[in-house]
């Protein structure tokens, strides 16, 4: 448990604040490479949204797994993927974390408990789920984290998952991202009832609202309900409210979006509150600086060797499909 | 009565409008078709909603499952929705409403009720699409009894076919290509120009070789048919447009004319409709063949992401023509 008057809590911000500033520096620099033409597929931007991943991966072990969705770079980094290779993986070069397979729908790093980003909607949910009794049967003390999108507690298998997980008492933790879209859609306005704490309560299962912009609360809440879960607990969800900064998509021209709403929420984005609060506690303002520094330079170098790094040879589009059959697959001649 | 340049987005969108406004009891509903977008990637429903209002077009929530399954219902209860599932990819969520329900509830309950619905979910390699946004997967609908299955090459067959599938009174799914979406073509603006469902489309005359496609690869044949002409080949290029049923008269007469036949398809050739179509010809034309039947497809491998193998894995206007050539050089 998170002991926000221990005197090394700063310290434990800080290294969040460091994890969150990868992040936005991640996604801006993608955008970049996306915009000069280098990205061969789309990407979803999780901009404004970064203390969520960071605070729950921050109280995450190693050995834990995560699944997430397409919007999921955030997710990577905070558990720990390493940046130079998801930017190989957008940019479908040699060194990238699916060897280019799979672009950024598709990131994963199993090595360090990152199960997947996926392209499509709610499936990490059920996933999440198997893994969850996966960690059970094999008798590992870990639990799982499913990442899940405001929009998407409208598709039945997160109601097939939440029930599921909580009769077999589950060491897994929903997360619901609630960053008020769906695509072009406002959640709102598809969406019955009180929202998703009141969805995941119906299931019996503890749930709690937490403000996503504010990273220490996150951080809080999740140590709290992730050592829950790991006493034995069962399923926990934390309903996390944010807003989406950017378009859903990266070509999204976002002509659906009442004027000002980007502004005033950017004004209650993440990473300058809690620079704030690390400068009210102790924190310089040139350790801050020197964190932004260091972040963007880690991954504008990170951009600079995926530019660098050769694109794989096409004839790998024939490796990995499975062990059998492989003399059938109907290569192009 | 005129010609009109429009993007195929357009050219479906005008279909739909059309329909709409012949009949009262013709709807849509899906994802994001309401908003200022319509629908988000090409401008598919835009307007609609102005003009018909929200029972009409009906933005649902991301609920794949209720949105073919509430399409099947409402098909019984007398309307005739148009299911928007977006991409054929997560219109696999919605495979047992289609599937079960849609395609069987006529025949498993005596011919009483009918089920005219229409069931868009696009096809296709887009750019960087990626394993789980490119896939083509008209196979698994033509293999299903009780479903028509139709693919638009250009914006006049998708404005004519959209209009046809509406029409009909059993299910129809209609497949659109991504990468088709905003190219341009000729369309009719007379309401009453519809496309036969059934009936495939000559795009070239030719006599020394069949190149039968659908969707975009028969753009791609087209082009092919270019090179192949500077060759000194005459390619008859035919775009199925409907692939159940499918034309075999047309087919027919076309091979017994050219003695030889090429199917050029985009989606896994493994199993794939080209199979269908060969097997076809090869049991019933075989007196009138000039060398074995080919064909040219995906191999069998998920749609990888990078450039490189992307490019590996496309069938392309060159592998059209360089296949076809093989039925000049073998037996
Ligand atoms: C099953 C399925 N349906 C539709 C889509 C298309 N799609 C991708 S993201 C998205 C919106 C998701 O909204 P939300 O769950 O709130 O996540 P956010 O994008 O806001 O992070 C949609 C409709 C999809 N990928 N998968
Ligand atoms: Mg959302």
């Amino acid at each position: 448990m998170t002991n926000n008057t221990a005197s090394n809590y700063p310290a434990r911000i800080l290294e969040m604040y460091k994890t969150m500033t990868l992040i936005r520096a991640f996604e801006e620099i993608a955008e970049e490479a996306f915009d000069a033409g280098l990205v061969n597929g789309s990407i979803h931007q999780y901009i404004g949204e970064e203390a969520i991943g960071t605070a729950v991966c921050a109280n995450l072990r190693k050995t834990d797994f995560i699944l997430s969705n397409h919007r999921g770079h955030g997710h990577a980094i905070a558990k720990g993927a390493n940046p130079e290779a998801m930017m190989k993986e957008l940019l479908g070069k040699v060194g990238g974390t699916s060897g280019g397979k799979g672009g950024s729908m598709h990131i994963a790093d199993f090595s360090v408990g990152m199960l997947g980003a996926n392209g499509v909607l709610a499936d990490g949910l059920t996933m999440g789920v198997g893994a969850a009794q996966a960690l059970v049967l094999r008798n590992v003390d870990a639990i799982v984290t499913v990442f899940v999108g405001d929009g998407t507690t409208n598709r039945g298998p997160f109601y097939e998952s939440l029930n599921w997980a909580m009769i077999y008492e589950l060491p897994i933790l929903f997360v619901c991202e609630n960053n008020t879209y769906a695509s072009s859609t406002s959640t709102r306005k598809v969406t019955a009832g009180p929202g998703p704490v009141a969805r995941a309560e119906a299931f019996g299962m503890p749930a709690y609202d937490v403000d996503g912009n504010d990273v220490r609360e996150v951080d809080e809440i999740a140590s709290k309900i992730i050592t829950n879960i790991r006493n034995g607990g069962g399923p926990q969800f934390l309903h996390a409210k944010t807003y989406r900064i950017k378009g859903h998509v990266s070509r999204d021209k976002m002509l659906y979006r009442p004027e000002g709403e980007t502004e005033a929420n950017w004004k209650n984005e993440p990473i300058s509150r809690c620079a704030d609060w690390l400068i009210k506690n102790g924190i310089s303002e040139a350790e801050i600086n020197s964190t932004n520094a260091s972040a963007y330079k880690e991954i504008r170098d990170a951009l600079e060797a995926a530019i660098a790094a050769p694109f794989p040879d096409g004839k790998l589009a024939y490796k990995d499909v499975q062990d059998l059959g492989n003399r059938y697959l109907g290569e192009h001649s | 009565m005129s010609m009109i340049t429009m993007t195929q987005a357009a050219a479906v969108r005008e279909g739909l409008a059309e329909e709409m406004r012949r009949d009262p009891l013709v709807w849509a509903l899906g994802e994001d078709l309401s908003t200022a977008h319509g629908g988000t990637s090409a401008d598919q429903y835009l307007g609609l909603i102005d003009e018909f209002g929200d029972k009409r077009i009906v933005n649902t929530p991301i609920s794949e499952n209720t949105i073919m399954g509430a399409a099947v219902g409402a098909a019984v209860a007398g309307t005739r929705p148009v299911a928007d599932l977006r991409m054929a990819d997560f219109g696999m969520c919605a495979v047992d409403e289609l599937v079960n329900q849609a395609a069987k509830i006529r025949y498993m309950f005596g011919g009483q009720a009918r089920v005219p619905l229409v069931v868009r979910q696009a096809i296709g390699v887009r750019k960087g699409g990626a394993a789980q946004h490119s896939q083509s997967t008209e196979a698994w609908y033509i293999h299903t009894p009780g479903l028509v299955v139709v693919a638009p090459a250009t914006a006049s067959d998708a404005k004519g076919l959209i209009k046809s599938a509406i029409r009909t009174d059993d299910p129809v799914v209609y497949m659109e290509h991504k990468d088709l979406w905003l190219a341009e073509g000729q369309v009719s603006d007379n309401p009453n120009d519809l496309i036969d469902i059934g009936k495939a489309s000559i795009m070239r005359q030719g006599s020394d070789l069949t190149i039968v496609s659908w969707s975009k690869m028969a753009l791609l044949s087209l082009q092919a048919a270019d090179q192949l002409k500077s060759e000194g080949i005459s390619a008859e290029i035919i775009n199925l447009r409907s692939l159940w049923p499918w034309d075999k008269d047309t087919i027919y007469k076309s091979v017994s004319k050219t003695g030889r036949l090429l199917v050029a398809q985009e989606s896994v050739q493994v199993a794939g409709f080209g199979a269908e179509i060969s097997a076809d010809i090869s049991e019933n034309l075989n007196h009138s063949l000039k060398t074995y039947v080919r064909r040219i497809g995906a191999p069998r491998t998920p749609v990888p992401y990078s450039e490189p193998m992307e490019n590996e894995y496309r069938v392309t206007t060159t592998r059209i023509i360089k296949k076809a050539k093989e039925l000049f050089s073998a037996p």
